[in-house]
């Protein structure tokens, strides 16, 4: 039952409603810039590209080596997009003034600054093979922090009063994780010739079908809240995310297995599929936040069912 | 297990203060806006764009990082709760005698159109959601157990902004950082009350210590209720509430959503273990599918 439908119940009331102040949201809108979601999806291709290196460096020194590479590349714009969201870029140092488990983003600046600096170990490591008492435990660091910093992100906006976020705290990071997956898989594929791809290639299946499976499964909790993922900006990011990470996985499993050329391809089709489901949650958070009902409607559904918080225990609408 | 920042009083020994905040009566509030201007004045705080929004007398609109107190202005057309009260003569003029020494008449017009009016300010919660997420320490919790932005240490990450259950704080865009509401951090400091306090003509802003300020706030809405209003309530006294209670609490005469206030607003951090929880599980399922990937075919 939507807020409009129940202000019908009552009676017609000219604005303000009954369920808003003349419409105005009742929480703000985040203040992030774009530099957000592209950092959601670096972070989570460095992240996973880690833990993907570490794990094929014995077998398939090759694969890891430019697995590594793709670490170093994510880890390398993180920062940078992080620092110009800030409204005081000078300061972003202050990020790393205390740590608090409070705070997810207290939390990802030292598992960031951690794997920043054990991956930039691990891929010198890597070019020159020196000091391996260094380079072999920073390979160890980072391929660990590669999975946290991979899925934290999920935990950032789902620590906020934004609905559409909050409500999915359960999901969220194992979606960003198989996104990250689908990021580490294909970035290695479209590296690597055919015959040495077959384990980024998995990696990449296996993270697209999660990355579809935990879309469902979220919008299934979210029910009535998970609205503003098929409207507007983030429903069209939606979209184009499901069908080139669908798609993508598709030719990749197929041709993608035998011609360079379509490989490449497939995995571009990945990578974008990775950054619109980003973009996607990113605009469906502006969204929920925007739009009164996502807040009132659901907590007074939340106090309904017996399970309000407190502030205010009568049933307000139907009264 | 319970993660949260612990504080005040814990952190401050001896120099704790007595737990300062408002009660906002709204049924005296007059919607003169003295409150505004007050807090814009004494803590300079920059011009909002103002324009006209149609929304009655409301042209502030909302609580922002330049708007520190907001009146809302509601105009509902219905019937009087003195009018439908129906009864005799004896008991409609003993009803309006009790209504008018209760300062009902003020914010009620003859025409059959209620008029709320209420100053809204940040909350000072208890569990504060802005304070927990904010990564540098830049919010924090003074002697007084108010919340406050350290100008000197915010590097304007935003995080508070959508974190904040009531929508109170907001970044300053030429600035860059986040601002809100002190409670008059400085005055405080210097034993003065507040500004918005000092100016509100009708005592509907009350300032003191917050245990005081209970003990008012029960009577005053004992003293509406018994004069019919049926829908006074408190809203945010409780410290069993999604908040753990605010600083700044309120008098409402009909619901939170009536005044662009939530009806059953959370601290997220309550939520916290859960997402970490996740997170962990993410993790762990993460490193699961990449092994999986990695030693699941042939070498």
């Amino acid at each position: 039952m939507s807020a409009a439908g129940s202000t019908a119940d009552t009676q017609a009331q000219p604005a303000p409603g009954r369920d808003s102040y003349y419409g105005q949201p009742v929480i703000k809108e985040p203040v992030w810039t774009p530099e957000i979601p592209w950092y959601f999806f670096f972070g989570g291709l460095a992240g996973a590209s880690g833990t993907f290196a570490l794990l094929t460096g014995r077998r398939h020194p090759a694969l890891a080596r430019r697995a590594w590479f793709s670490a170093f590349a994510g880890i390398l714009v993180s920062p940078a997009l992080l620092i110009s969201d800030l409204g005081r870029p000078a300061r972003f140092l202050n990020m790393l003034r205390m740590f608090k488990i409070t705070s997810p983003m207290s939390v990802g600046s030292w598992v960031l600054a951690g794997s920043g600096g054990a991956t930039g170990g691990a891929v010198l490591y890597e070019l020159t093979g020196r000091f391996p008492l260094l380079g072999r435990p920073c390979r160890v660091i980072a391929g660990l922090l590669g999975l946290p910093l991979a899925t934290y992100t999920g935990a950032l906006i789902a620590q906020t009063s934004v609905p559409a976020w909050h409500e999915a705290r359960r999901e969220l990071p194992a979606l960003f994780g198989a996104g990250a997956a689908v990021s580490a898989g294909a970035a290695a594929v479209a590296l690597s010739p055919v015959e040495e791809a077959e384990p980024a290639r998995r990696l990449a299946l296996i993270g697209a079908a999660a990355e579809l499976g935990l879309v469902a499964l979220m919008e299934h909790h979210l029910g009535e809240l998970g609205e503003p993922y098929h409207e507007d900006e983030a429903g069209t990011y939606g979209q184009l995310a499901r069908g080139l990470t669908a798609g993508g996985a598709i030719v990749l499993a197929g041709p993608g297995r035998r011609r360079r050329a379509v490989a490449v391809a497939a995995s571009g089709m990945l990578l974008a599929g990775a950054v619109a489901e980003r973009w996607s949650v990113f605009k469906a958070g502006f969204q929920s936040a925007r739009d009164p009902k996502y807040t009132v409607a659901f907590q007074r559904r939340r106090i309904r069912g017996g399970r309000g918080r407190g502030a205010s225990r009568r049933d307000g609408l139907g009264s | 297990m319970k993660l949260q920042t612990h504080a005040w009083p814990s952190t401050y020994d001896g120099e704790a203060k007595p737990r300062k905040g408002f009660f906002t009566d709204t049924s005296v509030c007059i919607g003169c806006k003295a409150c505004e201007v007050a807090c814009k004045e004494w803590n300079r705080v920059p011009e909002s764009p103002q324009g006209f929004t149609g929304h009655s007398y409301d042209n502030t609109i909302d609580l922002g990082a330049n708007t520190w107190r907001h009146v809302a202005f509601v105009e509902q057309r219905k019937e009087l709760d003195l009018e439908s009260g129906g009864g005799s003569l004896v008991q409609q003029a003993s009803l309006e005698q009790l209504m008018g020494s209760a300062g009902l008449a003020t914010y009620q017009e003859g025409d059959g159109v209620r008029w709320l009016m209420a100053s809204d300010v940040c909350k000072h919660c208890t569990d504060a959601a802005c304070l927990e997420v904010c990564p540098t320490g830049a919010l924090f919790r003074t002697e007084f157990g108010t919340v406050v932005v350290q100008e000197d240490v915010c590097n304007g990450c935003g995080y508070c902004v959508p974190a904040c259950p009531f929508g109170v704080l907001d970044k300053r865009e030429e600035d860059g950082r986040v601002w809100k509401c002190t409670l008059c951090y400085d005055r405080l400091k210097d034993d003065q009350e507040p500004a918005c306090a000092h100016a509100c003509p009708t005592n509907s802003i009350k300032f003191g210590d917050l245990d005081d300020l209970r003990v008012v706030a029960e009577e005053r809405l004992h003293q509406l209720t018994e004069a019919g209003a049926e829908k006074a309530q408190l809203y945010l006294h409780d410290s069993e509430d999604g908040i753990g209670g605010a600083g700044a609490f309120f008098l409402l005469l009909d619901e939170p959503e009536v005044y662009g206030l939530p009806p059953d607003p959370v601290d997220t951090t309550r939520d916290l273990g859960e997402t970490w929880a996740a997170v962990g599980l993410a993790a762990a399922g993460l490193g699961v599918a990449i092994a999986a990937a990695v030693f699941g075919g042939r070498p």
